[in-house]
């Protein structure tokens, strides 16, 4: 029995995320920050969508009495990962541009536009 | 094929299509990417309004695709699978709002983009997020929502920071990414856990099976976080003014819209799909979150020296009103549903009152920035001996965002102290009291920019660009002069389509 343990483990990751998206200076470390929270909550897509027991879902392949685990899920997170994929490109491509003009990753020291 | 009934996917997939190809004919010839773009944006606006007529005339408008009927959206069995388009009132309202900005900013780009500086690309960007807004405007399911506001996103951060020779754009950019990022993955994480309650995707669908548990209640709380990082409410402000600061002005005024369209996914989650729920905590809350935004960004706008910064912070403050007057319409609307109507209706009006006064204001500033090379209020000044109708437009434009009576503003903010005075004297007066505050920093604005001697020789604004603002100044005029007939057959219906068309939206997708 693992219960409701993936659903936990994947807001651990979300928090996490958070914690580093709040607490650290270094853009690149707030990329992978955002990419956590990104991955925990696909990951708690795909576990919405987990059936105990259950066959992959392809109907021409499984025997003819078989669970299967959904396929929406499955389908949501395959969008949302192509999604974060180009979310993910533009932000480190931000994160080139402005290293190329300040020499420097260091939240606090690229700032120019704050008030 | 039937036109009239493939129109609101059409109205997503022509900008769509058209934006990518759009860099392909301005390979061939700078003349056809314009034509080009003179055709998409045509196209688009008359399938908006085409939309829009057949919803304000014969109801709410439903589209299935992949179904044998565009009607069919209930799969065999009872209930949809499909992805669903459903369009009314208040969602063609917004994409008429779309339509509107996004016409004024491609005539207003003619002449105010160089060649040089990426015209194509931003052209490109701006008709992407025309179709990322149409698609949030007209989606009837959560997860084209969410996919829809992603589109949105990424053109609208590819617009702030295109400009990579300088610094500011690319850093406004990332700030609103961040922020646009993780607005997005809160939505998906309420989408996920609305899924795993209930095991459905469409609006209609859930909004007859929530319970109000308290899954519901933290996936409405990461719901409201995520729309409102993307509107730009106080707290989460932070990134709209260095967007706005730092993007050409063409593409401000599609950020800005952008935000409405947030405001309306807001809106169409509290009403709809949590409409059954009617709860006056969640009414307060957006009460307390539109006080708290108008209040901060008018106080704001009062330090900036940077005229692009302050009318970005003037933005900021009527999403302020727009949530003031809806969240008091959801607080009282159970118990009093003329005055909720009242306020919801003031709150919707001020969304199209707001896109054509801060449209124009942030059109003004870009043609003097063009004109002028800069936009710091200590350098500027006396630009109205030289730039008369940038000046009138501007003194236009500010006098209706602050409320002033025979223009636009007025109009729909009366509206909104009158129902809000009933909820309590002391938000009408906050709000009054902001609106004030506004009029002394637009005041100050123009004085430092366009009054005073003539400190510099200002190079001619170019006619395309007065044209775009004339449209938006004739805009505000009529809107301030006839408000009765705009309320009655443009915002009537659409604040009806809220409260009054919940059961209406519910039975035209799911048949029943």
């Amino acid at each position: 029995m693992i219960g409701n343990t993936p659903f936990a483990v994947c807001m651990v990751l979300v928090l996490l995320g958070l914690w580093a998206l709040l607490f650290r200076r270094n853009l690149i470390k707030i990329v992978i920050g955002i990419k956590l929270i990104e991955n925990g909550v696909n990951l708690y897509l795909v576990a919405t969508g987990y059936v105990r027991g259950g066959i992959v879902p392809i109907y021409t392949y499984a025997p003819p009495d078989a669970t299967m685990v959904l396929p929406t899920p499955q389908a949501l997170t395959l969008t949302s990962i192509v999604i974060g994929l180009a979310t993910t490109a533009l932000m480190l491509a931000f994160v080139v541009v402005i290293h190329r003009h300040k020499k420097t990753l260091d939240g606090c020291k690229v700032t120019e536009l704050s008030g | 094929m039937n036109l009239a009934a493939h129109a609101p996917i059409l109205a997503i997939v022509v900008p769509l299509l058209g934006a990518f190809a759009l860099p392909l004919w301005a390979k061939l010839h700078k003349l056809l990417r314009d034509l080009w773009l003179v055709l998409v944006a045509a196209g688009t606006a008359a399938l908006t309004v085409l939309v829009a007529v057949q919803v304000y005339t014969a109801g709410i408008q439903v589209y299935t695709l992949g179904a044998a009927w565009p009607r069919d959206a209930v799969a065999p069995g009872g209930f949809p699978i499909r992805i669903v388009l459903a369009v009314d009132a208040l969602s063609a309202f917004m994409g008429l709002i779309a339509a509107l900005v996004a016409v004024v900013g491609f005539v207003y780009a003619w002449r105010y983009l160089a060649e040089d500086e990426g015209k194509t690309l931003a052209l490109t960007l701006g008709t992407l997020l025309w179709a990322g807004m149409l698609g949030m405007a007209f989606t009837g399911d959560l997860f084209n929502l969410f996919v829809f506001f992603e589109v949105t996103s990424i053109a609208a951060c590819g617009l702030i920071g295109y400009r990579t020779w300088s610094s500011r754009g690319p850093e406004a950019a990332f700030k609103t990414m961040v922020m646009y990022t993780v607005g997005g993955l809160f939505v998906l994480l309420a989408i996920a856990l609305l899924y795993g309650e209930y095991g459905a995707l469409n609006l209609a669908h859930l909004a007859r099976l929530i319970q109000g548990t308290t899954v519901d209640r933290i996936a409405l709380g990461l719901l409201l976080g995520g729309l409102l990082m993307k509107a730009g409410a106080v707290p989460l402000h932070m990134w709209a003014p260095d967007a706005y600061g730092e993007a050409p002005a063409q593409a401000v005024i599609l950020l800005v819209a952008n935000t409405q369209i947030s405001l309306y996914a807001l809106f169409r989650v509290l009403f709809t799909l949590y409409g059954g729920l009617a709860d006056p905590a969640i009414g307060w809350l957006v009460v307390a979150l539109g006080t708290l935004t108008l209040l901060v960004a008018a106080l704001m706008a009062v330090v900036q020296m940077d005229l692009g910064r302050l009318v970005a912070f003037g933005a900021v403050s009527q999403i302020g009103y727009m949530l003031l007057g809806v969240g008091v319409g959801l607080t009282v609307i159970a118990a009093r549903p003329a005055y909720g109507l009242v306020a919801i209706q003031g709150g919707i009006f001020h969304m199209l009152n707001d896109a054509v006064a801060i449209g124009l204001l942030f059109l003004a500033v870009g043609a003097v920035e063009k004109a002028a090379g800069n936009r710091n209020l200590g350098n500027l000044g006396g630009l109205g001996h030289d730039l008369k109708w940038t000046a009138g437009f501007f003194l236009l434009g500010s006098l209706a965002l602050a409320g002033i009576p025979p223009l636009n503003g007025f109009a729909s903010k009366l509206m909104i102290y009158q129902s809000s005075f009933l909820l309590s004297p002391i938000l009408s007066a906050l709000a009054i009291l902001a609106s004030i505050l506004l009029l002394a920093v637009f005041v100050k604005a123009f004085q430092g920019a366009f009054l005073g001697p003539k400190l510099s020789r200002p190079e001619p604004v170019p006619v395309p660009m007065l044209v775009a603002m004339g449209v938006l100044a004739l805009g505000i005029l009529a809107l301030g002069l006839f408000p009765n007939l705009v309320v009655r057959y443009l915002v009537m219906p659409a604040a009806d389509a809220l409260w009054k068309g919940r059961d209406l939206y519910l039975r035209a997708v799911l048949g029943r």
